[in-house]
């Protein structure tokens, strides 16, 4: 089978998907695959929701937009209720513990990882790197790219007089990729 | 500018820009409208920082008719917009196209009729393809399914709107234009523009020139559009599609731009279900690849056309297949966003129809 992954990222506007949608895309580029990045937008945007879609492949691309994703972030409780339902059978799911009722978490027709991603950067010191470390534990989860190589892409997504963050995303990105459920 | 080979992760709109100034862009004229604003974003830094001149004009007209003047200097020009402005346009368009100027116009429709909506939408199939102002007219029409092809059509644009002396249209959407894809940056080789033999640069030590759409002499205008009847006779030559596993296709899918790349992730899917389809996707949308729709045709596929529209392009296809077959229709609204499952439904209900 060839290598192929997409990935929808949602949250509240502001929790950062957009940048960690573009820096798992330019990651990928970088490794040298084929991806595609789409920011929704439009009537998709109402119920204080931002999402985007990311594709990875070594093949060609055909639709950059995916409504039965393999792989999903889910940073929100109101992304859970609309996105949970659309992954597809064996797929998995990143999810904020943090913000998510976990009663309302599927287990079984898909693989959750549930992580408190805003505990977790709370703990790092800075609680806007929750992003970062819900990527992390998507990497982990799908081994669809090396942690090293989302790391190198991080000077890429972050403009270079926030230079000074990239140390501490790539940590809040390792605390993602070494959390383990139960811990 | 000149590009190097490098590999850019930018949004289809940059893109655009990018690809402009690859082909040797001088001048950019425009107004701002959703969902191509990166265009005009990303040229007003670059495009100075070469030696050209970007204008952000008062309207979509005063852009398009200040890409008239500079098009009749024989430079490379461009506007850019959205489907309401491009609807604004449409004066100068038809006075490029009636003085044989070069002018390269990128449309990145959203939804109408009207000002519509700001979501991705295929309905400027009609107004692009049937010329769009008024006269006896045709536009280029070039239309990208990836950021990629945004970049090499831009370059394509330029060239192809010197060759036949007529304004060039590139159809993109909302899709095209806000994802992001990886880019390659390469540098063309630029043909000659041949335009000392007709722009308007200063008669000093030469006849004078006049650049015009008027003619009132008796017989001038009914000789002057066999001419432009000639010359888009002569487009027909740069007619292109891509065509996605069409040989063993019993049905054939035809779909443009952003459709056509997702209608292909339909179509793979029901490919490993063992089901037979194939796509063809116009690239040239005037000239309109007929003749390789009718070529299918005659080999007895069936057809299925998707737009994100209520049914325009499929006309072209019905007429290019109308010795054979015709063509059913499946129409997304302007907005949705549809993915490969979207697509697959109605081309399983078609594949199954015998």
């Amino acid at each position: 089978m060839a290598l192929y992954q997409d990935v929808i990222m949602a949250g509240f506007g502001g929790q950062g998907v957009m940048l960690i949608g573009n820096l798992l895309a330019y990651a990928g580029m970088d490794a040298g695959l084929n991806v595609t990045f789409i920011p929704v937008y439009g009537p998709e945007m109402r119920g204080g929701t931002a999402n985007c879609t990311v594709v990875v492949s070594d093949d060609e691309i055909g639709s950059p937009i995916i409504q039965r994703p393999l792989g999903a972030i889910v940073l929100n409780q109101p992304s859970l209720e609309k996105f949970q339902p659309r992954i597809q059978d064996g797929g998995v799911q990143i999810v904020n513990a943090s913000l998510v009722d976990a009663a309302l978490v599927e287990r079984g027709r898909i693989r959750s990882v549930c992580i408190p991603v805003n505990d977790i950067a709370d703990r790092l010191g800075n609680p806007r790197m929750l992003n970062m470390v819900a990527l992390g534990a998507f990497i982990k989860a799908t081994g669809l790219l090396s942690l090293e190589q989302v790391e190198k892409s991080l000077s890429n997504v972050i403009a270079s007089h926030y230079s000074y963050l990239i140390p501490k995303n790539a940590e809040a990105l390792r605390a993602g990729y070494a959390f383990r459920e139960g811990d | 500018m000149r590009m190097n080979g490098e590999r850019k992760f930018i949004k289809g709109n940059e893109a655009v820009g990018y690809g402009a100034m690859a082909a040797g862009l001088r001048c950019y004229f425009g107004y701002p409208i959703t969902p191509q604003n990166e265009i005009p974003e990303f040229l007003s830094s670059a495009l100075p920082a070469a030696g050209g001149e970007f204008v952000q004009a008062e309207s979509e007209l005063a852009a398009a008719n200040m890409l008239l003047g500079a098009v009749s200097t024989g430079v490379r020009a461009m506007t850019s917009s959205s489907s309401p402005g491009i609807s604004l346009m449409q004066e100068a368009i038809s006075y490029m196209a009636g003085s044989e100027l070069p002018g390269v116009i990128v449309n990145m429709n959203r939804g109408g009729p009207g000002l519509g909506d700001i979501g991705p939408a295929q309905g400027d199939y009609f107004q692009s393809t049937r010329g769009g102002g008024h006269g006896d007219y045709r536009t280029l029409v070039l239309a990208p399914s990836t950021c990629q092809e945004a970049y090499d059509m831009m370059i394509a644009s330029f060239d192809l709107a010197f060759k036949y002396r007529n304004p060039v249209l590139m159809l993109g959407d909302g899709i095209i234009g806000g994802m992001k894809e990886p880019v390659t940056m390469w540098q063309p080789e630029r043909p000659a523009d041949h335009a000392e033999a007709w722009q308007v640069d200063g008669a000093a030590g030469r006849e004078k020139r006049l650049i015009r759409s008027l003619r009132l002499d008796e017989g001038e205008l009914a000789q002057h559009n066999r001419h432009l009847a000639a010359k888009y006779e002569a487009m027909k030559a740069e007619a292109r599609a891509e065509c996605f596993l069409t040989d063993d296709a019993e049905l054939v899918v035809v779909a443009f731009g952003s459709m056509g790349r997702i209608a292909k992730s339909g179509i793979r899917k029901l490919r490993s279900e063992g089901f037979k389809v194939g796509l063809v996707r116009p690239i040239t949308l005037y000239p309109f690849p007929a003749d390789v729709l009718e070529t299918l045709a005659a080999q007895g596929k069936r057809f299925l056309t998707i737009e994100q529209n209520t049914g325009q392009m499929v006309e072209d296809v019905r007429l290019a297949i109308r010795r054979h077959a015709d063509s059913e229709f499946f129409g997304m609204m302007p907005g949705e966003l549809p993915g490969a499952e979207d697509l697959m439904a109605p081309m399983l209900d078609a594949v199954r129809r015998k």
